[in-house]
């Protein structure tokens, strides 16, 4: 997929396209809120109460737009493997043929064979774009798009959903709607499953349920739908079941029985107020249940499931629907009761009503207050009448008498207008041009005066007023800011003669419907089968019988092939759509009743027609057969996911971590990880005198929270001590320890390390520190700064974080000789930037006295401190130690001469950071950045980040594979920021730092003890 | 138009953000939050797209790619192409492999300035702008090198102070 780099078709821009390169193709989501209004129907003639509106108004968008097929970029042409094709698609002149070539193409990539599932969901979009202007050619794959129903990806199912639109036929939909309903089980998110709901109502309903030959069916697929959870739609499925139930009359008494089932089942009312969505649909079962109460079996039962307590949790609208229908049962009930002459049931619903009503009284929804108080009152007085003997049915039922018409909504614009009504005539006299403004003030205030317009004689009317319109019309045409409106329709109606109402055809069913409790819809599936499968042999009897009777006897094409078209399909019953209601007189005109902007309005075709010459495709020259070959993957090259699983060492380092912890007090710091990239000096910590292990220095970077160095230290009263009393501890030199000790120690630690199985693989990032185990070879900081024959010195200089310029030397000397040594002095020749800090009220030339005597073969470790102005450079200090070796011989007096380099290093201080305020960092800007890259490293990159954090004084913040970010910070508050990466055999390592000087000098360290790797 | 540019790690973590459309953090955080949920459950081997409800509106699709540790996720609007803008990506993928050889999800972090710089290259309020990859890097070389020069100015503060002084 990758496009050759520089090749001037590779850019997006550069490319000279046949195809818009961006063009904005408007999205058009058919909108699905129906509205339904209601309005009572009384015989008295007056209009039909019902407005419903079947289909949703669409908003347009530019035809010409919807042929811009615009998902073949031109940047991609003849970059992929679809090259060849779809650079014959560019070079197309023709728009059919483009489209037509698209669908193929849409086929190609659709088709099982591909097996990038990319190109199958650009496929299926490019038909769904095709699909609306050009249906014909998409039609032809559908067995592709419903195999794409199934596939795992969610994101090709949606895009085949929305091709179903034109998938469907009355052969073929309940197929596909059992198909989506066994998806809508198994769907995992509610998203999808809304997604499908609403896809099953689309196509079910599109074209006024032109593919809905059993009404049954459909009826029990909504009743199933409701025991979806959680769906946000029960609003669909509840308009779905009023339109439905109101113009399909036939499907009237299955339709209630089905509601009042659902009214009486306990699942939709049981989640209450919470489960919203569904519980809309009690709303249609109520009124259906209600409106049409004659069909009822069982109607006291649904009255007294619509009154149960339970209903009171359900939202208001939905109770005031209850209160409505349940008066309606009721009246339907007394009724029955009367013609049955039992007057004492009747007495008992009365008295049911009057018990339960109460109950919605009190409801805090003002609709279901207002109407419960007057049913109330109403089933009092029909309570007292009763009492009396009276029958009330009749009167009761005429409450509700009439019936229920659907209305079509642009009834109101199809009146015809009466014969001899202009309405472009003026009906007053218009205001004439001449009139002047300066006499109008006058007509106000001087009534009295004669009227300057006196009235026309009437002869002259008729030519004047056809005369002023033609001007007005005439000016209207010329004025460029009046909107002129198209030809009204009322106007071509009028032209037209031969209006009549459109019949309601009656119906009758020709299978009784009797469905005891709820319906499965799979049953229709199988006696859809069953009917189809009869009506066919049916079919071929009366064929055979007609072609016994023909003698000619001329040979049938399909009577051996039988081929199932759409209209071989007659419905189950014989079910009409209860047209909608039209005012006397109109029109049924096409142009009207489909609308314009239906996107799918081009699937009214008749497939079987021959093309026109318009439509008949270019012959084809040539035709490449390459089949699509899926682009490579390419990923970057990223270095390879060596690496261990840093959980396991992690706990381990925690656990090792306890055992030492028993000091307890390094968590006071660290907390907060702002204070520590502040510049505020740090409170009390002592600058780690000995050696830190190699693996505490990791584990102390991992501990976020942890004071960094104080893992590290070993198990010594004197460093504990020392840490106490910060303060006390420069001028005292208490440590005790032997370095060698020391040293053995720090190898033992390490030994339980090397039993880890290396090379366990894990791509995770590692963020904090959390190095993987490995064998480390064992590191020490000290470094030798002087020896004779007496005396060896090393030494290690480490930054406090106290005090922000200041850094501790601490020299280990060791008596090499057999001598005793004694009166130890340490003299140091200040530079401008550096000094030692001397004991109070000494000079700037006086040594400092080591407070301590080494006995033969001994060492100890004293520490010094330096204050130090400018931490950018490195610096070399020069001094002397003198001391009095003794020996059984006697004492002689001893000098050795040092020089104290102190790196840049030394001034960091081993500082762990969050990777989030790393990020916020080097984000701000502020840091300047250099680079260094050291070649012929054969060290592992987990033993390379282990001697940058323990040499340089780093923390890891973040690893991912073999790159690594790291931190620290100086003791002047210097944030140094590094990206370590290792190739081959090299290292890179980008610095970010405040300062320049200090990040170049640094990195030139870093670089000696890479090279050194 | 392309309304966000998303980069974020197997674990959610965002390497890089950055949104064309004004919105509200909490809302870019919701975006990314959601997003990374959208994209990490899906199966490796499934298509690049993903379309539906998303909070920047039903008309927004999200096109995104899985390199090694990094999703790459582009929320484009429905005028957008789908194979451009994968095209797009691995253009941008291969500029930032140049910029920083052998390129890695730490290198965002690091260089979070320069990664938005060829972001800036590539895509300008929403709209591409360019897409061959030579021209990409000759910019960024040249916005390195005046930024080199700078560096080299600000290094010296004395003698940039001094300079003003002098002024």
């Amino acid at each position: 997929m990758s496009t050759p780099p520089g090749s001037p078709a590779c850019g997006l821009s550069g490319a000279p396209c046949a195809l818009p390169i961006r063009p904005r193709a408007a999205c058009c989501s058919p909108c699905s809120c129906t509205c339904v209004v209601f309005h009572r129907h009384v015989p008295s003639g007056l209009p039909a109460r019902h407005a419903l509106e079947p289909r949703p108004e669409r908003q347009g968008l530019l035809r010409a737009q919807e042929h811009r097929l615009h998902i073949f970029s031109p940047s991609l042409f003849g970059a992929g493997s679809a090259g060849p094709v779809l650079q014959r698609v560019r070079r197309s002149p023709v728009a059919p043929a483009l489209v037509w070539d698209l669908a193929r193409v849409g086929q190609q990539f659709t088709a099982p064979a591909s097996e990038d599932p990319a190109l199958k969901y650009l496929g299926l979009l490019a038909m769904s774009k095709i699909l609306r202007t050009h249906p014909k050619s998409v039609q032809a794959h559908k067995d592709l798009v419903l195999q794409c129903l199934d596939d795992k990806d969610e994101s090709i199912r949606l895009r085949a959903l929305d091709l179903l639109y034109g998938m469907v036929s009355k052969k073929n939909l309940v197929e596909i709607v059992r198909k989506l309903m066994s998806h809508v089980d198994k769907a995992e998110g509610t998203a999808y499953r809304d997604e499908l709901l609403t896809k099953i109502i689309d196509i079910c309903s599109q074209c006024n349920y032109q593919h809905v030959t059993n009404f049954q069916w459909y009826v029990s697929v909504l009743v199933e739908l409701t025991q979806l959870e959680g769906t946000r739609h029960g609003h669909l499925l509840a308009a779905q079941m009023l339109d439905v139930a109101i113009r399909v009359k036939a499907i009237r008494k299955f339709a209630v029985a089905q509601m009042s089932a659902l009214l009486d089942s306990a699942h939709l009312g049981a989640g209450g107020p919470q489960r919203n969505g569904i519980c809309e649909v009690l709303y249609a079962a109520a009124w259906i249940c209600g409106e049409f109460s004659e069909h009822l079996q069982e109607p006291q039962q649904t009255l007294e499931a619509m009154l149960r307590p339970k209903v009171t949790t359900l939202p208001g609208h939905i109770q005031a629907v209850y209160v409505q229908n349940v008066v309606k049962l009721y009246a339907c009930i007394l009724q029955q009761k009367e013609q049955a002459a039992e007057p004492e049931a009747a007495q008992d619903v009365t008295q049911l009503m009057v018990e339960r009503l109460p109950q919605f009284v009190q409801s805090a929804d003002l609709e279901v207050q207002e109407r419960a108080s007057c049913v109330l009152q109403l089933a009092k007085h029909i309570q007292k009448l009763q009492a009396k003997g009276v029958p009330v049915a009749e009167e009761v039922s005429a409450l509700f008498a009439g019936e229920l018409n659907p209305v079509a909504p642009k009834a109101q614009k199809k009146v015809p207008v009466p014969e001899g009504l202009d309405l472009d005539a003026w009906i007053n006299e218009p205001p004439s041009d001449s009139e002047s403004e300066d006499e109008k003030p006058k007509a106000i205030f001087h009534d009295e005066e004669p009227r300057h317009a006196k009235p026309r004689p009437p002869e002259a009317e008729e030519e004047e007023l056809a005369r002023r319109r033609e001007a007005r019309k005439q000016e209207q045409a010329n004025n460029p800011f009046y909107i002129k409106s198209s030809p009204s329709p009322q106007k071509r109606y009028q032209d037209m003669p031969g209006v009549e109402h459109i019949p309601v055809v009656q119906i009758d069913l020709s299978v009784p419907l009797k469905v005891p409790g709820m319906p499965v819809s799979d049953q229709y599936v199988k006696l859809e089968e069953e009917r189809k499968h009869r009506q066919r042999l049916e079919k071929d009897r009366r064929r055979k019988k007609k072609k016994d009777k023909d003698q000619k006897g001329r040979p049938r094409r399909h009577s051996m092939l039988h081929t199932e078209s759409d209209e071989d399909v007659a419905p189950a019953q014989r079910v009409d759509i209860v047209t909608e209601e039209m005012p006397e007189n109109a029109l049924p005109s096409d142009e009207d009743d489909k609308d314009p902007n239906d996107p799918y309005r081009a699937l009214d075709v008749d497939l079987d027609k021959p093309l026109a010459d318009s439509e008949k495709l270019p012959v084809q020259k040539h035709r490449n057969a390459e089949t699509t070959k899926s682009p490579e993957k390419e990923d970057v090259p990223v270095v390879e996911k060596k690496m261990k699983k840093p959980r396991k060492k992690e706990k381990k380092h925690r656990e090792k971590e306890r055992g030492k912890k028993e000091k307890g007090k390094e968590e006071k710091e660290g907390e907060d990880l702002d204070f520590w990239l502040s510049t505020a000096p740090l409170p009390a910590e002592a600058p780690a005198p000995e050696e830190p292990g190699v693996d505490a220095v990791i584990a102390a970077a991992k501990e976020e929270g942890e004071e960094p160095r104080g893992a590290g230290q070993g198990d010594e009263d004197g460093a504990e001590d020392a840490e106490r009393n910060p303060e006390q501890k420069s001028s005292k030199h208490k440590k005790k320890k032997h370095k060698k000790e020391k040293e053995e120690r720090t190898k033992d630690k390490k030994k339980p390390k090397k039993q880890q199985p290396p090379g366990e693989e894990a791509a995770e990032p590692v963020e904090n520190g959390a190095l993987a185990d490995e064998p480390l070879p064992p590191m020490s900081s000290y470094c030798l700064l002087a020896e004779n024959s007496y005396i060896k010195m090393t030494y290690d200089i480490q930054g406090s974080l106290q005090k922000d310029s200041q850094v501790t030397v601490s020299i280990v000397l060791e008596n090499q000789s057999s001598s005793f040594l004694k009166n130890m002095e340490l003299s140091v020749l200040d530079s401008l930037n550096t000094k030692l800090a001397r004991p109070e009220g000494s000079s700037v030339h006086d040594g400092v006295p080591v407070p301590f005597q080494l006995p033969p073969g001994i060492s100890n470790e004293a520490q010094f401190v330096f204050t130090i102005q400018s931490i950018v450079m490195a610096q070399k200090l020069k001094g002397t130690l003198s001391f009095i070796a003794k020996n059984d011989e006697g004492s002689t007096h001893e000098k050795l001469d040092f020089k104290l380099h102190f790196s840049c290093t030394s001034y960091l201080v081993t500082t762990p950071c969050y990777s989030d305020a790393f990020a916020k960092l080097l984000e701000s800007g502020d840091l300047s950045m250099s680079s260094i890259k050291v070649d012929g490293i054969n060290m592992s990159f987990q033993n390379l980040l282990a001697k940058i954090c323990f040499h340089h004084h780093f923390s890891v913040v973040e690893r991912v594979d073999s790159c690594a970010s790291m931190y620290s910070r100086s003791i002047q508050g210097h944030h140094v920021c590094l990206l370590v990466k290792k190739g081959e055999k090299s290292v890179s390592v980008d610095g970010k730092c405040s300062d320049s000087t200090l990040l170049s000098n640094l990195l030139e360290e870093m670089k000696a003890t890479l090279a050194e790797c | 138009m392309i309304k966000a540019i998303l980069i974020f790690n197997n674990h959610g973590k965002p390497r890089v953000s950055k949104f064309y459309q004004p919105y509200s953090e909490d809302t870019r955080q919701q975006i990314i939050r959601e997003t990374f949920h959208l994209v990490s459950k899906r199966d490796e081997n499934v298509c690049n797209f993903l379309g539906g409800l998303l909070i920047g509106g039903s008309d927004n699709k999200l096109i995104y790619r899985h390199y090694a540790t990094l999703y790459f996720v582009f929320c484009v609007d429905s005028s957008e192409s789908e194979l451009a803008i994968l095209d797009l990506m691995q253009v941008f993928v291969e500029t930032l492999d140049k910029c920083f050889e052998n390129v890695c999800e730490l290198d965002l972090i690091s260089h979070v300035d320069k990664v938005h710089n060829i972001l800036a290259e590539m895509v300008m309020g929403g709209m591409v702008l360019e897409t061959n990859m030579n021209e990409i890097v000759t910019q960024i070389d040249a916005q390195n090198k005046l930024e080199k020069s700078e560096a080299g100015l600000a290094g010296a503060p004395a003698h940039r102070d001094a300079y003003i002084f002098s002024n």
